[in-house]
């Protein structure tokens, strides 16, 4: 599929977007759920767009930088996991496939990113000493910038050739035996997202939970709103029950505030 | 007698939704915190006094991007308090910064990261996989409704708290908090685990016509749901976390994956 050069502009906005949210980390705009969404919208199918987003999704979910630790990029995999789907007529389970190997790309290249932005922390030093607040904002804004290019770039470059035919012939070579293990694979892997969540938490006493949780959902028809109020449940179950905390409230109140002493007085 | 004014505040919170732009491996969010306290550093100083506190600002700094709003407000106030002649030693307020973003990250990370985001990315992703556009615009709107809520709120409580929220942190409020989202977390991890993951072992073991004629046909796969469903994600959870712990970066362990699931699918031991 030939795509317009609105398409591609669109496609070029969308990948900055993501790439800025993938540093930034705020508006969430390089997860899989909302850069598939976008970019499958702007190449005419939004449905297969979110689709893939969601199976990323899955995925990804453990994917979060933690203090200086980095984790696999879900920007650039979304966003051209997606246009090779969607333009580049490849099966979901392909995308999902080709989305690993550009999630190390990404990781590589943030990296590199991260590295390059020292100089414009060098820079605002100086703009420092000035007292120049104007400059502190270029240099910062000017790394920002940088990070959008970094998922712009790749991302826009097969937007332009997917009609060409030279990237579908490539993906094409690929042998059966591959494509189907790696959908296979697709369909296990997500536990690497989920073994990062539980090993962030470092709380190896609470496990317990994991394992109610494991069993509750192995013999259960219960949705995810479902588990979400049972959890929250025994959550707050557990914390009023935790003599910690009752022996902490205890103390306080012994050593309390004046007022509640006048009221036993009275 | 400077005063900090509600535009300054405003204009603080937009920019810390930008905290991380310039994150870079020698002093990770050190700009982006300088770049957020701009409005504030701009009402309070000129001259010489502007160029050190703006150096103060530069300092080291990393936290989870959430968590900096209090700090924020912190550092607002005690800057007010120094521009207007309290005497305050640069040391005190970096003091402050450096002291607070270990404990406020050890917080953040396991609500935010490991609780909020995997909760509504998993439903947002639950609904999606129907093709359902609701699926992203609930996980955009429920992640992003708490966040900026912490953002703007946590602000203001730095800045009306001052270094009393030092004790909340260490206090039981916030301990509770993260304890109880740790539980969620791991819960709902739980069920991920078993319910949002398929593995298929095809292998035959036995083969049975029944009298009427019916073939009942024994699979690996059969005899371990019979065990207990979603044991081998189960089991490859558990590698996944032992590895990790020794340092093995998780895009490894994906590529594993997946020459175990091409080598499983061309062996015929997987579907």
């Amino acid at each position: 599929m030939d795509l317009s050069s609105m398409q591609i502009i669109a496609i070029f906005i969308v990948s900055c977007v993501a790439g800025m949210g993938s540093v930034l980390d705020e508006f969430q705009t390089h997860r899989p759920l909302i850069a598939c969404t976008v970019t499958g919208l702007i190449l005419g199918d939004m449905t297969t767009g979110i689709i893939i987003g969601g199976t990323l999704e899955m995925i990804a979910l453990g994917w979060m930088n933690i203090g200086a630790a980095m984790a696999p990029d879900a920007a650039l995999a979304s966003v051209i996991s997606t246009i090779l789907v969607v333009a580049g007529h490849q099966s979901v389970g392909a995308g999902i496939a080709i989305a690993m190997p550009l999630a190390a790309a990404g990781q590589v290249l943030t990296i590199i990113c991260r590295t390059l932005t020292v100089f414009f922390q060098h820079k605002a030093d100086s703009y420092g000493e000035q007292g120049n607040l104007r400059g502190i904002d270029i240099c910062h804004l000017g790394a920002l910038g940088i990070q959008a290019l970094r998922v712009a770039i790749p991302s826009t470059l097969v937007a332009m050739y997917i009609g060409t035919g030279v990237v579908q012939d490539l993906l094409a070579a690929i042998p059966q035996v591959i494509t189907g293990g790696l959908q296979v694979a697709g369909g296990f892997i997500v536990v690497v997202g989920y073994a990062m969540v539980i090993n962030m938490m470092g709380v190896s006493y609470l496990m317990p939970f994991f394992f109610l949780g494991f069993v509750f959902a192995a013999f259960t028809n219960f949705n995810l709103v479902a588990f979400g109020v049972i959890g929250l449940v025994i959550a707050i179950v557990y914390i009023q029950l935790n003599p910690k905390y009752q022996v902490m409230a205890a103390a306080s109140a012994a050593g309390g505030s004046s007022d509640s002493d006048d009221d036993l007085d009275d | 007698m400077k005063k900090l004014t509600k535009s300054d505040f405003f204009w603080a919170f937009v920019r810390s939704n930008f905290a991380q732009g310039s994150w870079n491996m020698e002093r990770m969010q050190a700009l982006g915190y300088c770049f957020g306290m701009v409005p504030i550093l701009k009402r309070l100083y000129e001259g010489d006094e502007l160029k050190q506190a703006i150096k103060r600002h530069l300092e080291f700094y990393n936290t989870q991007p959430f968590v900096t709003a209090p700090i924020i407000g912190i550092t607002a106030a005690m800057e007010e308090q120094r521009a207007n002649g309290k005497d305050i030693p640069d040391g005190v307020i970096n003091g402050i910064k450096v002291g607070m973003m270990g404990p406020l990250a050890g917080v953040g990370d396991p609500i935010f990261w490991g609780t909020l985001r995997p909760i509504t990315a998993a439903l947002g992703a639950s609904l999606a996989l129907t093709g359902s556009v609701g699926g992203p615009i609930l996980f955009f709107v429920l992640f992003n409704a708490v966040r900026l809520a912490v953002r703007w709120y946590g602000i203001k409580y730095g800045y009306t708290k001052g270094t009393d929220v030092v004790q909340d942190v260490a206090g039981n409020k916030l301990q509770k908090l993260t304890e109880g989202a740790s539980i969620l977390g791991l819960f709902v991890m739980g069920a991920l685990v078993n319910k949002w993951t398929s593995v298929n072992v095809p292998l035959v073991v036995s083969q049975i016509t029944m009298q009427d004629g019916k073939v009942v046909t024994t699979t690996v796969q059969t005899i371990l749901d019979q065990l207990m469903p979603g044991l081998i994600p189960l089991i490859l959870t558990f590698i996944c976390m032992r590895l990790m712990k020794n340092k093995v970066n998780a895009i490894w362990i994906i590529f594993g994956l997946f020459a175990v699931g091409i080598i499983g699918y061309g062996l015929g031991i997987l579907k």
